[in-house]
């Protein structure tokens, strides 16, 4: 038999794949929430997403909550990665393991541990909701903002804070005005690999005994109750607000830059 | 002091990420049922009701065989994916880039619901075939081999492709003892990515698996809201043999590819 084919012909299949399995759900979400449960057009849905209290204020706290533990992931990240990236430890890299290798561990079982030494600090953990969940969310995604910084880092040219410096610049100028801008994909990056889970991450919340609702625990809630007109405009809602973080996000990270979920090994 | 400050930093960050994994690992050896307190007496209690516990056993090779079938299948589509979109023309290759682009940025939870919506609601697939699961994992996993693979296509020489040709190869044994080979090393690295996505996966599993089946993330979800503590402290057993496999894996990969991680860490990400 003559094997006959072409190189381009072996996406086909992935191809294929992508359009059941990926394409294919986010027509039937939108039809889903565009719809009510008898199959009729409306926009009920949407309306009642941005007319209700409850919704609009699970929002806003999956947007505080979210900002929050990205801004505490950037402060803890930041200063890590810079110092990992700048030694001159012959075996960064090992140090950089260090870091990362928590995420190799499932996160249930890490926020599992997480909370036993809440539980033994605190004592009541549901005393401090907000608090426990930024710190699960930090806790979760650390490895992920690292990641990111720590290449975006150590691709830095070491020339060009030297130039700075030795063109007068105080340390903390070179820092704000050389290092800092250059090292903006890699915060970019580890903003898109943080701020979206913090915002759907149910599971993070309800282990550490927070009951206020995120955007994810409405869509487990709506799923839950076999809602999937309410589920899917939720769905629709989140669609939305990716698709403009990852238009933002965009004009600032590298070309062949594709988060921080790529793992080293 | 100028010197110190960083160790001080870098310690204090270590610790934030440790106490808790090695406090858990401490007290999986005791007897005790809650971190903190007193502990009485060393026991491998939690390590044998980890294995002797049928429900718990199920529970982990379940986990296992889904992330393996799935890491498989993803490891295929994708790397076929990533030869075919290489050498196509740049409209095909842009959309198929899109296309791959939507499960990166996406919320878990969105591609779990959306594949739940579509298999489970619409087209009524019974969700015991397993089907909506493996479909869910490798949405979750194929994108990602197929970044790892581009890379290496990117990086490779298209002349060795032709010079076998030239020599004689068909386009078949050029693919597969040329092109494949040379591909390996992406190759292996999606499929160990796919393999820990899909053991940390919660929300595709949760809205696509049986109702019968479980894999770590929600069997232990679901075990935080039921009062075992047999169940509980077995799992920290648990999370301390994964910790402990974790570490020799990553020491061993260390030995074992020195030259790689040193390319990996300048170039990938």
């Amino acid at each position: 038999m003559k094997l006959r084919f072409n190189r381009k012909q072996l996406c086909i299949p992935y191809a294929a794949f992508l359009i059941l399995f990926v394409i294919a759900p986010l027509f039937v979400i939108l039809y889903y929430a565009f719809t009510n449960g008898e199959g009729q057009f409306t926009f009920d849905n949407l309306v009642s997403f941005f007319s209700s209290t409850n919704t609009i204020g699970t929002l806003i706290y999956s947007f505080a909550l979210a900002i929050t533990t990205t801004a505490v992931c950037i402060v803890i990240a930041y200063p890590t990665a810079y110092i990992l990236a700048r030694s001159n430890f012959k075996k960064k890299y090992v140090l950089l393991l260090l870091f990362i290798m928590p995420m190799w561990i499932n996160f249930t079982l890490r926020i599992t541990a997480l909370k036993e030494i809440l539980t033994a600090i605190e004592g009541n953990i549901a005393a401090y909701p907000f608090l426990n969940s930024v710190i699960g969310m930090t806790y979760d995604f650390l490895p992920f903002m690292i990641l990111p910084l720590y290449t975006s880092l150590l691709k830095l040219d070491k020339n060009l804070m030297e130039a700075a410096q030795d063109l007068g610049a105080s340390k903390i100028r070179v820092f704000l005005r050389v290092t800092l801008p250059l090292s903006v994909p890699g915060i970019i990056s580890g903003i898109t690999m943080v701020l979206l889970p913090s915002m759907t991450n149910y599971v993070v919340l309800d282990m550490l005994y927070n009951s206020t609702y995120i955007m994810g625990s409405l869509i487990g809630s709506y799923f839950n109750a076999y809602d999937w007109n309410n589920g899917s405009m939720i769905s629709l809602i989140l669609l939305v607000i990716i698709f403009f973080v990852t238009l933002i996000t965009n004009r600032f990270s590298d070309k062949d830059d594709n988060g921080g979920r790529e793992v080293i090994l | 002091m100028k010197k110190i400050a960083p160790a001080i930093w870098l310690c204090i960050v270590l610790c934030f990420i440790y106490i808790p994994i090695l406090m858990l690992a401490v007290y999986s050896f005791t007897d005790a049922t809650i971190v903190g307190e007193g502990i009485n007496a060393f026991s491998f209690e939690n390590y044998i009701n980890l294995f002797a516990n049928e429900e718990l056993r199920d529970m982990i090779l379940g986990t296992i065989t889904l992330a393996l079938a799935s890491a498989t299948i993803a490891t295929i589509l994708g790397t076929l994916g990533a030869i075919g979109g290489f050498y196509s023309k740049k409209l095909p290759k842009n959309l198929l880039h899109t296309a791959n682009q939507i499960p990166v940025v996406n919320a878990d939870i969105v591609t779990g619901f959306s594949v739940c919506v579509l298999l489970i609601v619409l087209l009524g697939v019974n969700k015991d075939t397993f089907v909506p699961l493996g479909a869910g994992h490798v949405v979750l996993c194929a994108p990602f081999v197929y970044l790892s693979v581009m890379p290496k296509l990117k990086q490779m020489d298209n002349n060795l492709y032709e010079a076998a040709l030239d020599l004689g190869a068909t386009p078949a044994q050029a693919l597969f003892k040329v092109v494949l080979p040379q591909l390996i090393p992406g190759i292996l690295s999606g499929f160990m990515l796919a393999i820990t996505l899909s053991l940390d996966d919660y929300f595709i599993t949760t809205y696509t698996k049986p109702s019968t089946f479980d894999t770590i993330s929600t069997y232990v979800f679901n075990a935080t809201k039921g009062g075992q503590t047999e169940i509980k402290t077995a799992l920290w057993a648990l999370s301390t043999l994964i910790f402990l496999i974790v570490v020799a894996v990553v020491i061993v990969m260390n030995i074992t590819s020195s030259k790689r991680k040193k390319e990996a860490a300048n170039a990938q990400i």
